[in-house]
């Protein structure tokens, strides 16, 4: 899984920004720096976790990818082909092997199309089936994914919000695909309900071994899902590893603070933990901070932090981490 | 942690609030008794619709009167009936006696008001003191929740503000006539995790220095365990088990509980483990429950769950559970 071979999906030096325009005639005066330069590998039938505050660029990341939105610069590598480059047409044709699962189950579905035909969206579109097998097709992914085939004829509001999040998911394995990315699918859901959409996927996984770029902004959430971890912080990647490293080992003091910030369902393992409180707040992304973007937050930071921005090193063996001071 | 065996501050019996809708009558709270003692921190946790915010939002009578209506329920604070105080009697209670932070900082502060005249409106109306009085009341307390350069940020409205900043607006609002009893309604769900870790210690310390007892409502089992003294869980507008904080998650019994602990990913749990589900969906709470309203949900349903509703049941001098299995008559 580790080899170079086994690589469906290389990002190079991606960079998204978006414009910031002013006045009359809309001209631009500057730019939020959602994603500045980041560089990952997802290799296949892997869980990839994504995790950051808000606004740290995790879930552009993902529309990115998918070309929801165009590179500003950077390379994205999905099975040979660099898809910032592809025109639309052959995009197009790309696809059916790379979907998405939305956060907000609510917003994500058309009220006022019914399930069958959200499902059966993408496969027509696709020209892959008609009629009866199509029927078909929706009735076994809406079996697949824990819903009843006399569902197809309802409409999204009749349904619950974990019920959505599983039409949702439903919807983006129609065309068989080989890649999902999944922004955080079930930040809107009540626990017990979480628990329920996150043992689908894991079972769909395993089932179709799909790989997943899973985005998230729930530490303990990631841990439990992925094998990888990369964590993210105004636009870069600070620190990426195998889960174990980076949960057991974090070499960036942003993560480091942010496992010490997750709350654990257990008294006594409360009582005696000692928290890394941060100070402050995360800087705009329109005018990060010279140097190391963490060093306005960072306890440690010494002058070097504040003038250069820290090299993407390999620490350890597959554990790489931008910061000075990590050793 | 501050686990005193004080006298009640607070005493609610069977609190009932439903509200009217179009589609029927919604039984948001059914029967709720539960009390606060002084110097302590009771948590309670449940998820959306369970009703834990409408259980507080009905003891100061802050919710919207029709639909609402509070059916049944006594609330003594000091004696003195907050359920049956008059519109007025009550206003002078909120905000003063009792303080409250509400889940989402960006629509609870008014936009259109410096956050300066927002905190020292409670202490001119509450303790009656001067413009000049109230404004260095606020300076300081800007200072003791944390907001660096106080004086000149007071005349600032919301917007300049960012989230974490203006949930120290709304606690700085919530202490500024030093409340005996501070209600915080999921105060740090709209926060970042380390924005959320800072309130969290801000609150513990303005604990520590004023010595109030809080209510702390949350779908969070994490910070309730970091937090809490005592735990109230709800489900389906009951109250379904309560006990010290430990006890709970060394030892709980309700289904739903357990459910509940087992459901949560933990940050040192051993990997690849597989997450128990509790299977159905949340209550439906338009019929009044005759039957568990956990039944339909529970592994260890029998008979006696569909028939009749199970009441909160002392299994042990602290720890109480409203469950078939664990009720001994």
């Amino acid at each position: 899984m580790t080899n170079n071979d086994g690589v469906l999906l290389k990002v190079e030096n991606l960079k998204k920004y978006f414009p910031i325009m002013r006045g009359l005639i809309r001209r631009k005066v500057g730019d939020i720096k959602a994603v500045d330069g980041i560089s990952f590998d997802v290799y296949k039938g892997e869980t990839l976790g994504l995790v950051g505050e808000s606004g740290c660029g995790k879930s552009t990341t993902g529309r990115v990818i998918l070309q929801l939105y165009p590179v500003t610069s950077g390379k994205i590598i999905f099975k040979g082909k660099d898809l910032a480059k592809l025109d639309s047409e052959a995009l197009r044709k790309l696809r059916p092997m790379m979907q998405m699962i939305f956060q907000d189950p609510h917003a994500s579905l058309n009220p006022r199309m019914t399930v069958g035909s959200i499902i059966s969206e993408p496969i027509i579109e696709h020209g892959v089936l008609r009629g009866r097998k199509l029927q078909k097709r929706v009735e076994e992914l809406l079996e697949l994914v824990g819903l009843s085939p006399t569902h197809a004829s309802r409409y999204p509001h009749e349904f619950s919000g974990g019920q959505r999040q599983r039409i949702g998911i439903a919807r983006a394995l129609a065309l068989n695909p080989e890649f999902i990315v999944c922004d955080e699918p079930i930040a809107a859901l009540d626990v017990s309900i979480q628990a329920q959409v996150v043992n689908l996927l894991e079972d769909l996984q395993a089932e179709f071994g799909l790989t997943y770029l899973f985005i998230s902004h729930d530490l303990s959430m990631i841990r439990h899902i992925s094998q990888r971890v990369a964590v993210m912080y105004l636009g870069r990647i600070v620190e990426l590893g195998s889960r174990k490293n980076v949960y057991e080992d974090p070499l960036h003091p942003y993560t480091q603070a942010l496992l010490s910030a997750v709350p654990t369902p257990d008294p006594v393992i409360e009582e005696r933990r000692n928290r890394i409180i941060l100070k402050g707040d995360v800087p705009s992304p329109a005018n990060p901070p010279l140097g190391c973007p963490f060093h306005t937050r960072c306890p440690l930071a010494v002058d070097l932090c504040r003038q250069e921005v820290p090299a993407w090193r390999e620490l350890r063996p597959r554990h790489w981490v931008a910061c000075h001071l990590a050793e | 942690m501050l686990a005193k065996n004080g006298a009640n501050v607070l005493e609610v019996h069977n609190l009932k609030t439903r509200f009217h809708t179009h589609d029927g009558t919604l039984h948001a709270v059914n029967g709720v008794s539960f009390e606060l003692k002084e110097g302590e921190l009771l948590g309670i946790v449940g998820e959306s619709g369970c009703g834990k915010s409408v259980t507080v939002m009905s003891l100061l009578k802050l919710i919207p009167i029709p639909p609402g209506e509070i059916v049944d329920g006594r609330a003594f604070f000091h004696g003195r009936d907050l359920i049956a105080m008059s519109a007025n009697e009550i206003r002078h209670v909120r905000g003063h006696q009792i303080g409250f932070i509400f889940q989402d900082p960006m629509t609870s502060l008014n936009p259109v008001m410096t956050i300066g005249q927002q905190i020292m409106e409670p202490i001119r109306a509450h303790l009656g003191k001067s413009r000049d009085e109230a404004r260095d009341d606020a300076i300081r307390l800007l200072g003791m929740i944390g907001i660096p350069m106080a004086e000149a940020r007071l005349d600032d409205y919301p917007h300049q503000f960012s989230g974490g900043m203006r949930q120290r607006v709304m606690i700085a609002i919530a202490l500024s006539c030093i409340p005996q009893v501070l209600i915080a309604d999921e105060p740090t769900t709209a926060l970042d995790v380390t924005i959320q870790a800072q309130i969290i210690d801000l609150i513990k310390q303005l604990r520590r220095e004023l010595g109030m007892s809080i209510i702390w409502i949350t779908h969070d089992l994490g910070i309730v365990a970091g937090i809490a003294d005592r735990v109230i869980v709800m489900y389906g507008g009951y109250i379904v088990e309560q006990a010290p904080v430990k006890e709970l998650y060394a030892n709980p019994k309700h289904p739903y509980t357990q459910g509940l602990l087992g459901s949560l990913p933990r940050l040192e749990e051993r990997m690849a483990e597989r997450l128990t589900n509790i299977k159905g969906q949340p209550p439906n709470l338009f019929s009044e429950p005759t039957s568990c309203p956990f039944a339909p949900r529970c592994p260890y349903v029998f008979e006696r769950c569909l028939e009749e509703n199970p009441a909160l049941w002392p299994i042990s001098s602290n720890h109480k559970v409203a469950c078939w299995l664990e009720i001994k008559e």
